[in-house]
């Protein structure tokens, strides 16, 4: 266990008590690291080395391995942060709503660099991935708690102020934390109130196979991205033999441009924890884990309210509904802002808590997934079907929509339209369609599923959204004529560099390579074979990546180079070569110190 | 797959059969056939890990590495192609930028498997823009050397450390293109460590990460490993 008073000197205004006690109540489980690093970081603001060693002295791990995962996860700090730790959110849509100069607004009103704290430790600012709050945008998480909607000039200064105050985040004004759901199209799902239990009790009535016969009826495919079919995931699952089965609500929505689980999750969370008993009845689980990602850790208290009365309705613990044997409870992971959790074995791993890197699959995690055992995982929209599949019938589902594509799928729509927000509708659904609806005009691009899903143009407003035509995991951008396709691509090329994991060579430094190679097209310095560079990278990481999530990382530069190439072309100096060095930056120190600044370079490029 | 095991099962790699017992993986099988599959991460000794992507091969055009893929009967693997080589060739080309390695003045130049592979895919420039990351090298301990600018993250030594050395000496840290090597003390260094010369991790690293000090040049340069033969050849001699 922890060794009481073994922290050196720089950790004694810090007492051990409090970790010893966040270890025993995770019961001195290696497997909670990272749930148990969220907290101690929440007490102590930043993890000090003393403290990683201290945590993998008590949990039986090596300290390498404990800042192997404390370095993994980009909301985890293992150098001093602020006291007040402010992340503007950097999608493309919070650009185009202004968060850069927001951002630098902040940073010259506190007296802080970017990325820095500040001399004081009293702030350090800086942007993050994508928070799922694009329909309010811009937006900011403020100490990994809470979140600041509709940013504006005016809010930014007055936040400036609070910190400088050193105003507790908890006083702050109530409005701002607000999140409004902008429900702006319901169909079955969230045009459904659900009584809680009743989808239960119709699957326990049903019967287990017939359970089953219903989802095969239904034909429902996983929302968040592959497109599986959840029954046949559960069969696998439920023959693939086990010590124990486990069900898991993929709550990870960490692809840019998506918030449609936030909302299911802020309004409808009985319909998703109905789905995940239901999936545990179907698969013979009697543990379930929700991994909400670390961006939406203000949901969580409002999710374990749920959870509780849940448990206090039986429709959790033991014997549920009266059922006996059907025993089964919920607890929830929160994420630590790692995007690529979001792909099934990492997600597991991180659950285990380790780093998040994806496993050689097969074995899929029907058959091996947490601790080895066969896991079903599906996604916050999938299990809200499910709810509704055992409420009203597979064949009701399977009427709507397409015959590959059934049912109705919810769409988070952003960027440059009137009303920003939730859509649900009917798989089938044209691109032309959702644009109308959502008011956007003269609209050049829509980026359907995110960085990762399909970049189309106004000649393909007409094909609809289905797995066998446009499918998606839930993002809608919306670019209007106004935008620079090029500069989209250059945000998302910078969404991946920071959210690689690692692991595979493609992915890792090809991810880096992209976005050096974006920027150096941005700064004005790129040539044709630059953009051919960034086409041979584009087919490499499609063909050699160790998971999807980098296979698809260069999905919406391949669209845009094929699609808006005149964007790319208008950046080039040279249709020839232009060499990334750069001979006037490179002697900018040497001209400073022998005050020759203002000196040209006398040498021309060769051309 | 309920199918009765097969003694003479075969796969077609390239075109001509190699035969695999059950449980071998592609590369396992065509090794032992005297088949050459190129690879950095993957080593006779240890549990695959499929990061360094160079074993890539298509399996029904479908792409995936050799070295976690289970052979099975009947299949059509392509390997020695030109676009999986050309595609070899840029994964090498991102580990030279990727890292800082100068092969004429490294100790490993001739015994690498890095330097090997990429003469074996006719390697004659880097093709992107170098990184020239800053790391630090650590001559602590008094017997090994770590030089993480030669750090291609195959994670051979943490392999090695936990599973044979059982102690556990290397991790890896951080993500992305900061995604590096680890030394479990509470330095950071390896002095602080238990590590030994004779450790396993101290002599499995493929490329020039991980040396034994004082040992420079004992083998003159024209007779390493890979000076009178190539990475293919070495390969599938070994297998033998």
């Amino acid at each position: 266990m922890v060794a009481l008073g073994s922290s050196p000197a720089g950790l004694a205004d810090m007492s051990s008590e409090p970790l010893a006690a966040l270890l025993t109540r995770y019961g001195g489980s290696p497997h909670a690291l990272v749930q148990i690093l969220r907290e101690a970081q929440l007490q102590h603001g930043w993890l000090p080395r003393p403290m990683l060693a201290d945590l993998a002295d008590g949990l039986g791990l090596t300290l390498a391995h404990v800042e192997g995962v404390a370095t993994f996860y980009r909301f985890f700090h293992t150098r001093p942060v602020g006291e007040y730790r402010v992340l503007f959110s950097d999608n493309i849509t919070d650009r185009m709503l202004g968060n850069v100069s927001l951002l630098d607004a902040l940073c010259q009103r506190l007296g802080v660099e970017r990325g820095k704290m500040r001399a004081d430790g009293r702030v350090s600012v800086d942007f993050c991935s994508c928070t799922g709050l694009c329909d309010q945008g811009p937006s900011l998480l403020i100490n990994h708690q809470q979140v600041v909607t509709r940013l504006d000039a005016a809010r930014v200064g007055t936040l400036a102020g609070l910190i400088e105050a050193r105003v507790p985040v908890s006083d702050w004004p109530a409005h701002w934390f607000r999140v409004n759901d902008h429900v702006r199209r319901a169909d079955v799902l969230l045009g459904t109130s659900l009584h809680p239990g009743k989808a239960i009790a119709a699957a326990l009535a049903g019967g287990i196979p017939a359970l089953f016969d219903e989802m095969k009826r239904s034909n429902l495919r996983g929302r968040g991205g592959a497109g599986f079919v959840t029954g046949m995931k559960w069969q696998l699952c439920r023959d693939a033999k086990g010590s124990e089965h486990y069900m898991v609500c993929n709550a990870d929505e960490g692809e840019p441009g998506t918030f449609k689980d936030r909302v299911l999750l802020s309004r409808h969370p009985d319909m998703v924890f109905e789905g995940m008993t239901i999936g545990a009845l179907a698969i013979g689980a009697r543990r379930g884990m929700l991994y909400l990602r670390g961006e939406y850790r203000y949901l969580l208290e409002s999710l374990r309210d749920v959870l509780q009365r849940r448990r206090a309705a039986h429709l959790l613990g033991a014997s549920i509904l009266g059922q006996a044997g059907f025993d089964f409870d919920i607890e929830i992971h929160v994420g630590a802002g790692a995007y690529v959790c979001g792909e099934e074995s990492s997600l597991i791993e991180s659950l285990e808590g380790k780093r998040g890197t994806p496993r050689i699959r097969p074995p899929f995690p029907a058959e091996r997934g947490y601790l080895g055992q066969p896991t079903a995982v599906d996604n916050v929209e999938t299990l809200c079907a499910v709810t509704h599949i055992a409420l009203q019938g597979g064949a009701g589902w399977a009427a709507i929509g397409t015959p590959k594509s059934t049912g109705t799928s919810v769409h988070s729509v952003s960027g440059d339209c009137d009303r920003p927000g939730i859509y649900e509708y009917p798989m089938g659904t044209s691109i032309d369609r959702i644009l109308d609806d959502c008011g956007a005009r003269d609209t050049q691009a829509v980026q359907v599923g995110g960085p990762s899903g399909k970049c189309l143009s106004a000649l393909e407003f007409g094909r609809r959204i289905a797995f066998e035509d446009v499918p998606t995991a839930g993002a809608f951008m919306v670019f209007d004529r106004s935008r620079d396709m090029f500069e989209v691509a250059r945000n998302y090329a910078g969404f991946f560099a920071e959210e690689s994991c690692g692991f595979c060579t493609p992915c890792r430094v090809g991810t880096a390579l992209v976005l050096k190679t974006m920027d150096k097209l941005a700064a004005g310095r790129g040539s044709r074979r630059d953009v051919d560079v960034l086409s041979d990278i584009d087919s490499l990481m499609h063909g050699t990546t160790h998971c999807g999530l980098g296979g698809a990382a260069c999905n919406a530069l391949h669209d845009t180079i094929v699609k808006f190439r005149p964007a790319y072309e208008r950046r080039l100096t040279s249709l020839r070569f232009e060499p990334a060095f750069d001979l006037d930056a490179e002697l900018a120190d040497t001209r400073r110190i022998t005050g020759q600044e203002g000196a040209a370079v006398p040498l021309e490029s060769p051309s | 797959m309920s199918t009765p095991v097969q003694t003479a099962a075969t796969f077609s790699l390239d075109g001509e059969d190699v035969p695999f017992e059950p449980g071998e993986t592609i590369l396992q099988a065509a090794r032992r056939a005297g088949r050459y599959i190129p690879h950095l991460c993957w080593h006779p000794d240890f549990h695959p890990q499929g990061s360094c992507r160079v074993c890539t091969v298509k399996v029904k055009g479908r792409a995936g590495s050799a070295c976690t893929l289970q052979a099975a009967a009947g299949e059509v693997v392509e390997s020695n192609t030109d676009e999986l080589n050309a595609e070899r060739k840029m994964l090498v080309q991102m580990l030279f930028v990727e890292g800082n390695h100068f092969c004429p003045s490294c100790e490993k130049s001739g015994n690498c498997l890095l330097q090997a592979t990429a003469y074996e895919m006719n390697m004659e420039d880097v093709l992107f823009q170098e990184f020239y990351p800053r790391r630090p090298i650590d001559a602590s301990h008094a017997d090994v050397m770590i030089d993480f600018n030669r750090c291609i993250l195959c994670e051979l030594c943490v392999r090695a450390s936990h599973d044979i050395d059982g102690k556990d000496v290397f991790a890896i840290a951080g993500h992305g293109i900061g995604t590096h090597l680890v030394v479990n003390s509470m330095s950071g260094l390896l002095v602080d460590t238990d590590m030994a010369l004779t450790d396993r991790a101290a002599s499995i690293c493929p490329v020039g990460a991980i040396l034994p000090k004082r040992r420079g040049f004992v083998i003159p340069i024209g007779v390493r490993r890979y000076d009178p033969h190539t990475a293919a050849d070495v390969d599938t001699q070994e297998a033998s």
